[in-house]
């Protein structure tokens, strides 16, 4: 009856015209908002959305630098001990006082299972309450980026999830559904009103948010829908129902820019688009080649590396809309990226490796890409493989949904590919993370080492270096260190990093925001 | 009839396992769900886990079997995508099928009845052979494309009506409607269309070749004798002679539609179950898919037993034929 009441008040307002309110943001992406609970899903979309109603300790400022989020300040005892000072006066959006105690049960909360999480908080890692306002966290090794991902890493309220029954994490595998699945407490800056699943989540601004008084929005509503269809969700952003939208497919912006009224914010993501090689079968499983694995040769790797024309890539399918690419991080992430480059484009000398290797006539191989992922990915492949048939290297593509393509090419298909685009952002925001996940050994079904080192691309070298990063506090000695390991894969061509995607969001020409490279929209930096 | 009404009834059942044996069989096409429901990086140990937990790793029979007999309980799982119980989403989403499938039923009818009367009256007349040649456009061009097409006429041109969504909805707590409001109602109008295009042609075309067969019987003549009017004559007896296959053809279609309502649904965002459905495919949330495929299934059954039950009581030979065996 509730609802019922709402809509007589808005059929009195004379049929509720769309985006008539000027202090109400609406916006629609590709995906659904699939549940409220912050720790079910390690995925951008979910964890940038409830960034909005759920804080972590740390908070990240429009250009990725870390500041103070509920932990006020904090400081590196010795090299195990982190101590964090917790923000006073802080409440979340049911009155409840914000406290050391929620920080503790959320630490405890994020590694149980069902978390997707899990990986926020290192193993062994003690969490211990000194008083109510601050948090010491002992570590059983050192490490450097302790708190680099704890921006998402929200906070919840422990009497809240007890009183209501959410101190499990939402686990499709469980037999009641999770109160926690379809409400949210919060301390941040919005709180859910409405969570319509896969339909659609109304917030509202929090005027009791600690950062109340310094805040940059000037919003007070906020209305989501998923769109998954990209010609209505451009159109809806066109027909002004919307006052931003997102992604916007790379053939939609010259159209969105020259309508009035819409314009079309870009800028790189933090996601780098590379190629894999299998390098660890004795004999490829797609291959004409038989007894030996052509790609265990890293002249090979290398022809392939050269004979790609990133720069066509770059203009011609994503229309602009990409940044080559050397490294396998995105260039914002690591300092010294700009000492690294490309190979050139170099078909005669592809030509030549190929033939030095023993392949002067090529050889085919199968190719593994999703069709439904990244940003123009099908089209990226058939341009490597028409790119590859110049230097003699026949591919014979297979280019599927994300769900077939994961399905197959990941640990629990049994790494079942020979050569695959796939792209990988750094979720901790630091080099470790790529140079441990895809360059490390593994063993065969990935529950040691690189999980998603699919090739088995293998050096001891690079093991090594990944594991002094690792724990090493000195941040000019962690650099080098990553320079080295980075050189070695370059040098190696463990994988051939082609470029870090471009992001497209479309707006209404009002609206101010700020478009951060993870990908995150963070309402607290909108304005209308 | 009663024999007849429970032998129909074993065979719904048949069906319904059929279905649901295809179904199954068919989802270990469709993908790995377990990539969908955790983030790139987490770890091959933890996917593990989570598959053993759902029970993804036992033998197909052995999930086949867990499936149907929780399904007879009417549990129909939980959606892997959002943790809720599947009944309970589709549940949610039933009102905005069908308020789009009977609009759109009502459209087909409404508008493909008097066309299909008028182009059969008026065989020759230049609005006859345009009404025919619109109608040409509805069959053969793909309901996306004609989704689309409104929607870049109507709302982002026009800007008179929106072009995803189903407006404000009232909830009556068992149904939520957008029949009650401004927005609701502009909201159907496009999707409605859109949908009931290719009924309204076909129902048009119908009465059209109907009239046309009706017009030269010698009740008619008679009429025309007896000097009654042209409209008393169009509507009163050649119409109403028509309308028996109308009928029929709109009861079948109706399930169609309800099936169907995937693609309008996908095109305008609207958040009926197809939407939900074709979600789920993407996302390999086998048990959204499981339940809908289920449910439509059902649907079918139903609608085609309850027009078998129809013919029985219409037509006196079936009836006889039925006790004959």
């Amino acid at each position: 009856m509730r609802g019922l009441a709402a809509t007589i008040v808005l059929v009195g307002l004379g049929g509720a015209a769309w985006a008539s309110d000027d202090t109400t943001f609406r916006y629609a992406f590709q995906g659904e908002l699939s549940g409220l609970d912050p720790y079910t899903l390690n995925e951008t979309f979910s964890l940038g959305t409830l960034a909005n109603v759920y804080e972590g300790l740390i908070r990240r400022g429009p250009d990725m630098e870390i500041i103070p989020g509920l932990a006020e300040s904090w400081e590196v005892v010795d090299d195990t001990t982190w101590r964090f000072h917790l923000r006073r006066g802080v409440t979340f959006h049911n009155g409840n006082p914000f406290t050391a105690d929620d920080v503790l049960f959320s630490a405890e909360r994020v590694v149980s299972e069902g978390s997707d999480l899990g990986a926020r908080i290192p193993p062994g890692a003690q969490f211990v309450k000194l008083d109510d306002y601050t948090v010491e966290v002992r570590l059983a090794t050192p490490n450097p980026i302790l708190h680099s991902e704890w921006d998402a890493w929200a906070i919840m309220d422990k009497e809240w999830a007890e009183e209501n029954g959410g101190v499990a994490v939402t686990s499709a595998s469980a037999e009641t559904p999770n109160y926690a699945a379809l409400h949210a407490n919060g301390t941040g800056p919005f709180k859910v009103v409405s969570h319509e699943v896969g339909v659609k989540t109304v917030f509202e601004a929090n005027e009791d948010w600690w950062n109340w008084g310094d805040r940059s929005f000037n919003i007070d509503r906020v209305e989501f829908t998923p769109i998954a269809s990209d010609a209505t969700r451009v159109a809806a952003l066109l027909s002004g129902e919307l006052d931003m939208a997102y992604p916007i497919p790379v053939q939609d912006i010259p159209r969105v820019s020259a309508n009035p009224g819409t314009e079309v914010l870009t800028g790189p993501e933090l996601r780098t688009i590379f190629l894999g090689f299998d390098q660890d079968r004795d004999e490829l499983l797609y291959s004409d080649v038989k007894g030996t694995n052509p790609f265990k040769d890293v002249r090979v790797r290398k022809a392939v590396y050269l004979a790609i024309n990133e720069d066509a890539i770059a203009a011609k399918i994503m229309r602009n809309l990409a940044t080559p690419s050397a490294l396998m991080i995105s260039p914002s992430l690591y300092a010294r990226s700009g000492e690294f480059e490309r190979l050139p484009y170099d078909p005669e000398q592809a030509k030549a490796l190929l033939a030095e290797a023993g392949y002067p006539d090529g050889f085919s191989v199968g190719m593994d890409c999703p069709n439904d992922r990244y940003v123009n990915d099908e089209q990226i492949c058939q341009a490597v493989v028409a790119m590859l048939a110049g230097i003699g290297i026949d591919v014979e593509l297979n280019a599927q949904p994300k769900a077939k393509f994961f399905g197959k090419v990941l640990a629990s298909g049994g790494y079942d590919t020979s050569f695959y685009l796939l792209g990988w952002t750094a979720g901790s925001l630091d080099s470790h993370h790529v140079i441990f996940n895809l360059n490390t050994c593994r063993n065969a079904d990935g529950t040691e080492g690189g999980a998603f080192n699919l090739g088995n691309y293998c050096n001891p070298e690079v093991d090594a270096l990944g594991a002094k990063i690792l724990v090493e506090n000195d941040p000019v000695m962690r650099d080098q260190m990553i320079f080295d390991a980075f050189t070695i894969i370059h040098d190696e061509v463990s994988h051939v990093p082609l470029h870090q995607q471009g992001l497209a969001w479309g707006k209404a020409a009002g609206v101010a925001l700020v478009q951060r490279p993870d990908n995150k929209l963070l309402f607290d930096y909108v304005k209308k | 009839m009663i024999a007849f009404i429970v032998r129909r009834m074993v065979q719904a059942v048949v069906v319904m396992l059929v279905v649901a044996l295809l179904a199954f069989m068919m989802f270990r096409y469709v993908g790995d769900p377990i990539n969908q429901m955790v983030g790139i990086d987490t770890s091959p140990a933890a996917r593990e886990a989570l598959r053993q937990r759902l029970g993804l790793d036992d033998p197909m029979p052995l999930q086949f079997a867990r499936f149907v007999a929780n399904a007879a309980r009417g549990d129909f799982g939980v959606s892997y995508q959002f943790k809720q119980p599947v009944a309970d989403l589709l549940a949610a989403r039933l009102p905005a099928t069908l308020e789009l499938s009977i609009a759109s039923a009502l459209f087909a009818l409404l508008v493909g009845i008097p066309m299909g009367v008028y182009t059969g009256l008026n065989r020759h007349a230049p609005l006859a052979k345009l009404f025919l040649a619109v109608s040409l456009v509805g069959i053969s061009l793909p309901t996306f494309l004609i989704g689309i097409l409104f929607i870049f006429v109507f709302a982002v041109h026009l800007r008179w009506l929106p072009s995803f969504g189903r407006g404000e909805v009232v909830d009556l707590g068992f149904w939520t409607t957008g029949l009650l409001t401004v927005s609701g109602l502009k909201a159907l109008i496009l999707p409605a269309i859109t949908l009931g295009l290719f009924q309204m042609t076909l129902i048009m075309r119908l009465v059209r070749a109907e009239m046309l067969e009706v017009m030269r019987a010698d009740f008619i003549r008679f009429c025309r004798a007896r000097g009654l009017t042209a409209r008393a004559i169009h509507f009163g007896h050649a119409l109403k002679n028509t309308l028996v296959p109308v009928i029929t053809v709109t009861g079948l279609q109706l399930g169609s539609v309800i099936a169907f309502a995937i693609i309008t649904e996908t095109v305008f965002q609207w958040p009926g179950m197809g939407l939900l459905f074709l979600q789920a495919v993407q996302n390999v949330d086998i048990p959204i898919m499981a339940a809908y495929l289920m449910l439509i299934a059902a649907l079918f059954v139903a609608i085609n037993l309850v027009v078998d039950l129809l013919y029985v009581v219409v037509d006196p030979r079936i009836r006889l034929a039925g006790r004959a065996t």
